[in-house]
């Protein structure tokens, strides 16, 4: 397949020009540091012509998703951004997003929440959103979230999905590092990704109301099938992943593996952390520790089955997580994750959890082979452990 | 008595779940049988929820959205531009909310749709309360009266609405209510052939929320207006005011004494009521004539 470009571009700009491809309909946005590059770069294709979208530019973002969730029920693609306290200033309305079944695609830049305040790096802004019903893809460059940007349409938009989806990177690492970004031509995207027509839309022809009262039953119904739709979402995200290997050659797995084949031990993490965990990986593999990692790329539906899998066998995990979340033991929420994946699995490796980066904090591949170490030589605990 | 009929196209059926008697769904009759059926609603939760029945029925025909309470104003406006994407900009788009969706919860979304002058129509179903939770004051409730959230009356003024609309300049801001129904329907008729934001606070008396018999709920329409603590009036972009009907004479207790939740009522309030509502006429008519539509 021709690429047509291939540009310097920030996290940001490569997720607007992913979403530029997309060609939504209706976009409403507010910003938010480390995001609003976003917004101003969509706002440029528009006055360029490369877009022809209906730009809403309300007073929150509580306004802003409340205005993707309608329009995304009148039956056209939209698209959005936001981080941080604009993301939980949004939580009521994600909740409503997914169960009104929109497949609305929103890009998140992974920023601390306050109080204190701050900009930096730190996954817990969207590991809070995790019970929401979005499908929560976490990628580690630009490149990485232009691709992901369309493969979560493909996904979200498939009938027997039909949820939100979020895409995270985080602040600044991801959102204005500048790498060489491979933007495919308007042609080969359309090719990918069909035009969003739902058959069952807000209309006066079709006379069709959504969301009124329910009784128990049917409310319960209504879970169970968005419920079941989840389920079904890491087939059809991993198709969407395989079909743009065909277009561009890029594929990223919803679980990256790297050099886990003779790995005793594995590191899991999400984001950036993925890339700097690969040095350690190389360092430690030439020093003749038998360590490989997994990056979670799809965190929701999270990949249980493929953990399962995966680790079954395996000597020890070890967890680096850059979100935080208070009572859940020891505060990881990612070690939660994958602790309870992994209950009665035979041959389950011993799990440690450690919270790494949180708050933005540098992670080094020396910190990581530090922690690496260190779980070789103790116990773990059901607990996780502050270990930057 | 004087038959009132209209043409009308038939959305709003039978088998709604408001209280009998209650004014609101005699003016979504009126709101919705006018606009028809080339139309789409958004409603918050409200009064406007049982209106409109449980899934899988509707006492509408034309598609509603049952959005978040403080969205309203957004969510007509993402439909609307949706619409406008899909080549359908000749659809109506209406908000049906309560004034606690609009005075309090929903003011922030409204005035950004108002000040952006979004092409979408409002109307405000004003039962100067929160009736759908029991009765609990909201911005609108008027001072002194009573709900559960103020046991003892309350104590500040209902809010201006017509004066915060009229401030974002939006093309049409009104006042109606049942009890001047040729009026009100007058008043749909003109905000269907327009654009951008327009609004209609029309008052709704509340059977249960404000304690009056079922069958009262025009003759209080009608109090409110005669007693001028409810005038019927239009301001079209900001600065045209046209008075359509003030009030005629009568004192405040008129209106007043008939209402449970002003039982508790001293002489003294009663004419702290009527000073505020002469207030408020003063003014009215002082902007009515400096900025009259007909000049
Ligand atoms: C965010 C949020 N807060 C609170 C509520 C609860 N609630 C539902 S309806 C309502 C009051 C509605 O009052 P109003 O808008 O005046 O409509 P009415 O019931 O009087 O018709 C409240 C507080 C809610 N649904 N959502
Ligand atoms: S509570 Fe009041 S406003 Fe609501 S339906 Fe009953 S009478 Fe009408
Ligand atoms: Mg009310």
């Amino acid at each position: 397949m021709k690429l047509k470009d291939a540009m310097l571009l920030t996290g940001n700009h490569a997720a607007a020009y992913g979403a530029m491809l997309a060609q939504p309909k209706v976009m409403p946005i507010y910003p938010i540091t480390p995001q609003t590059p976003v917004a101003e770069k969509l706002t440029e294709f528009q006055l360029q012509g490369l877009l022809d979208a209906e730009f809403i530019t309300p007073e929150s973002e509580h306004s802003a998703m409340a205005a993707c969730i309608s329009a995304s029920l009148t039956g056209v693609r939209v698209f959005t951004a936001t981080s941080s306290q604009g993301l939980m200033l949004m939580h009521e309305l994600l909740h409503f997003a997914s169960g009104a079944r929109t497949p609305i695609v929103m890009v998140n830049a992974n920023r601390t929440v306050a109080s204190p305040w701050g900009f930096w790096a730190d996954h817990t802004d969207s590991l809070s959103q995790r019970d929401t019903g979005w499908l929560q893809y976490y990628v580690e460059n630009p490149q990485e979230a232009l691709d992901t940007v369309l493969q979560a349409y493909k996904t979200a938009e498939n009938p027997s999905v039909l949820l939100p989806a979020m895409i995270s990177y985080e602040a600044f690492y991801v959102s204005h590092s500048l790498e060489v970004v491979e933007i495919p031509s308007q042609e080969a995207v359309d090719s990918y990704l069909p035009p969003f027509d739902p058959e069952l839309r807000f209309d006066p022809e079709q006379g069709r109301s959504f969301g009124n009262v329910v009784s128990q039953e049917l409310y319960y119904r209504h879970r169970k099938q968005l419920s079941q739709a989840m389920d079904k979402v890491f087939a059809i995200a991993k198709d969407a992943d395989e079909k743009w290997k065909e277009l561009t050659g890029r594929t990223y797995g919803l679980v990256e593996r790297y050099k886990c084949e003779n790995a005793q031990h594995i590191i899991i993490a999400m984001g950036t952390i993925s890339g700097t965990a690969r040095a350690a990986v190389d360092k430690m593999q030439s020093d003749g520790i038998p360590v490989g990692l997994m990056k979670i790329r799809l965190f929701r539906p999270f990949p249980v089955d493929k953990l399962r899998q995966e680790l079954a066998g395996r000597d020890k995990v070890i967890i680096l997580d850059r979100g935080s979340s208070p009572g859940t033991g020891g505060g990881s929420v990612l070690h939660q994750e994958v602790k309870s994946s992994l209950y009665g699995l035979k041959n389950a490796p011993e799990v440690y959890g450690y919270l790494a980066g949180v708050g933005g904090t540098n992670i080094t591949p020396e910190k990581i082979e530090d922690l690496v170490k260190r779980s070789l030589k103790e116990k773990s605990t059901t607990k996780s452990i502050w270990g930057w | 008595m004087k038959h009132y009929e209209i043409a009308e196209e038939k959305v709003f059926l039978p088998g709604h779940g408001a209280c009998p008697g209650c004014a609101m769904a005699l003016a979504l009759r009126y709101v919705l049988n006018i606009f028809g059926r080339n139309s789409v609603a958004v409603i918050p939760p409200s009064c406007m929820g049982p209106m409109m029945g449980a899934q899988p029925y509707s006492s509408m025909l034309i598609p509603i959205f049952h959005n978040s309470f403080e969205s309203s104003a957004s969510s007509a406006a993402g439909i609307k531009r949706a619409l406008r994407a899909r080549d359908r900009d000749d659809v109506n788009v209406l908000a049906l909310a309560g004034d606690g969706g609009t005075y309090d919860i929903g003011l922030q979304a409204l005035s950004s749709v108002a000040e952006h002058n979004e092409d979408i129509v409002y109307i405000c179903m004003d039962n100067e309360g929160y009736m759908n939770t029991g009765t609990q004051k909201s911005s609108s409730t008027p001072r002194h009266a009573y709900t559960t959230s103020t046991p003892g009356g309350k104590e500040s003024r209902k809010k201006n609405l017509v004066e915060i609309m009229a401030a974002h300049h939006v093309p049409y801001v009104a006042t109606a209510n049942i009890g001047y129904l040729d009026d009100f329907v007058t008043k749909i008729h003109k905000i269907k052939d327009m654009k951008g934001t327009r609004m209609i606070i029309v008052l709704i008396p509340c059977i249960d929320g404000w304690g009056f018999p079922g069958d009262a709920a025009a003759t209080m329409s009608r109090l409110a207006v005669q007693t001028g603590v409810f005038p019927l009036y239009e301001v079209e972009d900001g600065t045209k005011y046209t008075i359509n009907h003030g009030p005629e004479g009568l004192p405040v207790e008129t209106y007043i004494s008939r209402q449970r939740r002003y039982r508790h009522l001293t002489a003294e309030q009663v004419s702290e009521i009527q000073k505020e509502v002469d207030e408020n006429w003063a003014k009215l008519e002082g902007m009515a004539n400096l900025f009259s539509a007909t000049m």
